[in-house]
């Protein structure tokens, strides 16, 4: 699509982000920017950035809509800390997204949207356009609106509703500068507005507008980027958001193990979006019910793991205090149920739209009596498909609750994702009973995993009671004898124990010893992978232990630690991890390195965190 | 979809016997839960389902350690969740007859959520509630139900509260069957459960229980030999509304409210009294029914309310199976590699 004169520089990778009003359509220009470049063949990581209200005041900064892409020719971890681009289609937008771009980094703004009036309601003081704040910056000074406008003025639309496809004038632009073909928003207009052939074809013609625009501009000196595509191994690839990972995950489970998905769920930012994409695929047997309330939603995801179905509760922070109660009785009638925490900034409601790695505790330790549950933790967005799935497994086969951990930047994240077969995955063999099994007592256990067994109401032979009070060993009577508590006590917390024989040991990125040890988990991974490769190119003796299954915890952890001369714990939480690994391994002496603010960690603060501890005597 | 498609007349005949656990029962001696329990094991032979397709899930409270006494499939929950817990059960696996047993603390206090939703949702289950107006297994506090100025060991100066009245809460949740019981009449209880079985629904059935111990002859004006004639009345559908030792007095529509009146008396004849419809989709009478109360009208007892509508676990069988025949998406392959994707 070049044109002759232009000239093409080559990157390695690149940062974009778009930010408008919330009612704007910046995620729409955001993902239809990321389909241009899955087609270019570049591998990237989105992150989209919204208020938690719907529609906060036009014009102001809490208004804010952004989408952040990180695309590249390598390998792409996160969607990236500071941005090369940022598209800013109000006053607003500027003002709230210019401490995120890069010094020299490009700014295209809608020149047309900053009045006075817009100025005041962003909290500007002078005309950032008028004075010299932008001058480290290359600053594209474009009339969107009215460009916008002009490009279609034969089709004779009113003015309202052509303003609203403004942003598709903005990805005109971007698409220039990293020329990318028209195909895949072409194809988007196609399909959504098939039933109004205008729309598609103002849409298209406002798209050609603002490519040609930035064809014609001074400011951009002719220079255009390509991003070559990544070296990605061979195979079918799409773009997934984390929670549409972890969705899709637990149908998966739900396939390979034959036992039908029940999701009882309630709708809780950031989770949501779980519960509405698996009530999408009842084709697929999953029987979904919008609960009452966080505790119904849980309970009632009980009550269908007792009938044999594989059964799911998914929620967030205040959501997962809700269902403790419920947890205990999971843990004491031993039946199977994964609970997805979709982690956000708390306490409290917290920041609902923000996100945070303060459950853990919670998930270890927050329940009455002694309830030991397995936590599986995520890393990446693609990887929730993973980790949903092996967590799903854990339960069946351990007949126990598990609870998996994401956050909102896993679940509304998007990346690559490269799409396997569904019988690649290993195998879910649940411990069912057969009808008039002679030997089956309700509480009798497998020798080697001490779960006990699965016989499902409706099976003849095998009729028996369950519920919350304690346990005789074996026989499944109410019991309140002390010694048979503290066994059965001892028995549980054993049965989650021995599920480390059956998960993978822990990895080290780089080498097995060295001077320090990173030990994160969950979704800090990308920052993470970034900021050791870029210390170890730099010889520094830094490697990486991302935990994924938390508790238990891998077998081979303190052999890891001990080859290290320091350990650092970075989260995004006050320090739980570390305290779990202090409470585990009072041998080992943890740094912490702790960040609370409702955004992730930036790969330069790392290094130079990592840097700083390697200095230190 | 429960059990239409057994054929009763092959299964294999079931007695009582067949449905007693082997547990010692450890409610106090007296308690009406006993006759409850025995009316309910006596039932379940007759209602032509399989032994192994029953599953008896309850709350916390006394009435809620009946599972562990009904040789079923069982499910002892936690407090006020039951309705909850029966709810992912009958969902999960609606060829199930589930029986939840709860009571008025359990269900209108701290499960009062999840029971006027269960309600409101139609799923086809079974809800005994044993309202006995007082909290038994924590020793004696009031409960949603105990009557305004009560004294009990929480209300030393008499309850400050305003009563729930059971059946006018779940016919203002949308509940499609409503009936009531007492624990001293084995026969009545029998019968209005065989009917409860049958309805397709939430079907719920507010048992007046004694509790011995905590609030001894809470029923007493309803149930004693002396009052019980005048105090109760058996509603039958497509019945007059009569009533009384003498079968003399009756109830009538006068203006918007119910009236009791003898026969004979003022020209009053079998013709002006009230015949039961507890068909009758418009639910006034049946709210009036349900509230009234001695002394000035008999309790209502039998089933009150019976409306046909759809459930929530036929409708949502019906739209998963819709979609089994229809969806593009027949594996998670096929979910995999829907929408956009390509090849690298």
């Amino acid at each position: 699509m070049t044109t002759k004169q232009q000239k093409v520089v080559e990157l390695e990778n690149v940062v974009v982000r778009f930010a408008g009003d919330s009612g704007d359509g910046m995620q729409l220009t955001g993902s239809l920017f990321s389909d241009a470049a899955a087609i270019a063949g570049n591998d990237f990581a989105t992150f989209p950035d919204y208020p938690s209200e719907i529609r906060a005041p036009q014009g102001t900064v809490a208004g804010v809509s952004g989408f952040q892409i990180h695309f590249g020719q390598k390998n792409i971890y996160t969607s990236g800390d500071l941005a090369d681009v940022l598209v800013a289609m109000n006053p607003a937008p500027l003002k709230k997204n210019l401490m995120w771009v890069k010094s020299g980094g490009t700014i295209i703004v809608d020149t047309d949207t900053f009045t006075d009036k817009a100025l005041v309601k962003a909290g500007f003081e002078n005309d950032p356009l008028g004075d010299d704040s932008l001058k480290d910056f290359n600053l594209i000074k474009a009339p969107i609106s009215s460009l916008t406008k002009k490009s279609v003025e034969d089709l004779g639309l009113d003015n309202k509703m052509v303003l609203k496809s403004r942003n598709m004038f903005a990805l005109g632009v971007m698409f220039f500068i990293f020329n990318r073909e028209f195909k895949t928003a072409d194809e988007f207009f196609e399909q959504k507005f098939k039933s109004n052939p205008l729309v598609v074809e103002s849409n298209k013609k406002i798209l050609r507008a603002g490519y040609n625009f930035a064809d014609t501009i001074e400011a951009l000196n002719r220079i255009t980027y390509t991003v070559e595509p990544a070296a990605l191994s061979k195979g079918k690839y799409r773009n997934i958001t984390g929670n549409v990972a972890t969705a899709w995950g637990l149908l998966a489970a739900s396939e390979r193990s034959g036992r039908q998905l029940f999701l009882g769920s309630y709708p809780i930012t950031p989770a949501t979006e779980i519960l509405q994409e698996i009530s999408k695929h009842k084709s697929l047997g999953a029987r979904v019910l919008q609960a009452e309330d966080e505790i119904a939603g849980i309970v009632s995801s009980i009550g269908a793991s007792f009938t044999g179905s594989f059964a799911v509760t998914s929620t967030s922070g205040p959501g997962l205090s809700l269902k403790s109660e419920a947890i205990g009785l999971a843990v004491m009638t031993e039946l199977p149920i994964v609970i997805v925490n979709v982690q956000r900034a708390g306490p409290s409601t917290g920041m609902p739209t923000k996100s945070e790695q303060s459950d853990l505790l919670q998930a270890l330790f927050g329940r009455n009596g002694e309830a030991q549950v397995i936590v599986v933790a995520a890393s990446t967005s693609s990887n929730c498909f993973y980790h949903a799935y092996y967590a799903s497994k854990l339960a069946m086969e351990h007949m126990t609750p598990v609870i998996l951990l994401t956050d909102g930047y896993l679940a509304n994240g998007s990346e690559v994702f490269k799409i396997p077969k569904v019988k690649s995955l290993p195998a879910i063999k649940p411990p069912l009973v057969k009808a008039n099994d002679p030997d089956y007592y309700p509480y009798k256990r497998d020798p080697k995993r001490l779960n006990r067994s699965w016989a499902l109401p409706g099976t003849p032979g095998l009729r028996h009671r369950i519920g919350g009070l304690e346990k005789e060993d074996i026989y499944g009577n109410v019991s309140h004898d002390p010694e048979n508590h503290q066994i059965m006590c001892e028995l549980r917390a054993e049965k989650i124990e021995r599920v480390a024989d059956y998960i993978p040991k822990q990895d080290v990125i780089g080498k097995g010893s060295g001077d320090l040890l990173i030990a994160s988990w969950g979704g800090t991974y990308g920052n993470m992978i970034e900021a050791v490769k870029k210390m170890q190119s730099q010889g520094k003796k830094v490697s990486l232990a991302h935990f994924h299954y938390i508790n238990p915890l891998p077998k081979n952890t303190a052999d890891i630690f001990n080859n290290f001369k320091k350990i650092i714990v970075p989260e995004l939480n006050l320090g739980q991890f570390v305290l779990y690994l202090k409470m585990k391994f009072p041998q080992f002496k943890f740094e912490q390195y702790n960040k609370i603010q409702g955004l992730p960690f930036m790969v330069s603060e790392l290094v130079d965190k990592f840097n700083q501890v390697l200095e230190e005597e | 979809m429960t059990n239409e498609a057994i054929d009763i007349k092959n299964l294999p005949k079931l007695t009582r016997e067949d449905f007693v656990s082997d547990q010692m029962v450890k409610w106090c001696p007296g308690c009406g839960d006993h006759a409850i329990l025995s009316s309910f094991q006596k039932v379940l032979p007759e209602i032509g389902v399989k032994k192994e397709d029953v599953v008896v899930v309850s709350g916390i409270g006394c009435s809620s350690r009946f599972p562990y006494y009904v040789k079923t499939y069982g499910f002892h929950g936690i407090h006020g969740r039951a309705a909850a817990l029966s709810s992912g059960i009958k969902i999960a696996n609606p060829n199930l007859n589930v029986w939840m047993i709860t009571g008025d603390g359990d269900s209108l206090a701290i499960g009062g959520n999840h029971f006027i939703h269960v309600l409101r949702r139609n799923i086809d289950i079974n809800i005994m509630l044993f309202n006995n107006k007082i909290y038994g297994l924590t020793k004696g506090q009031y409960s949603p139900t105990t009557p305004s100025g009560k004294v009990t060991k929480t209300s030393p100066h008499g309850t400050i509260e305003h009563p729930f009245t059971v059946g006018e809460l779940a016919i203002g949740a949308q509940g499609t069957f409503f009936a009531r019981a007492v624990d001293t009449n084995p026969k009545m209880m029998t019968e209005i459960m065989l009917e409860a079985s049958k309805h397709k629904g939430t079907s719920l059935i507010e048992i007046l229980q004694n509790c011995v111990i905590f609030y001894n002859k809470v029923h007493n004006d309803i149930t004693s030999r002396e009052t019980r004639d005048d105090n109760q009345i058996y509603l039958k559908h497509g019945e007059p509304m009569i009533f009384g030792k003498e079968k003399n007095k009756g109830i009538i529509l006068k203006g918007t409210r119910l009236e009791v009146v003898t026969l004979g008396k003022n020209g009053i004849t079998e013709k002006d009294i009230l015949v039961h419809d507890k068909y009758q989709w418009e639910s006034g009478i049946h709210l009036l029914l349900a509230t009234m109360a001695p002394p000035d009208y008999p309790m209502a007892m039998g089933v009150i309310r019976s409306i046909t509508d759809f459930t929530y676990d036929g409708k949502l069988e019906n739209i998963i199976e819709s979609e089994k025949e229809t969806s593009p998406i027949q594996s998670v392959d096929d979910l995999l590699n829907s929408g956009k994707t390509w090849d690298i």
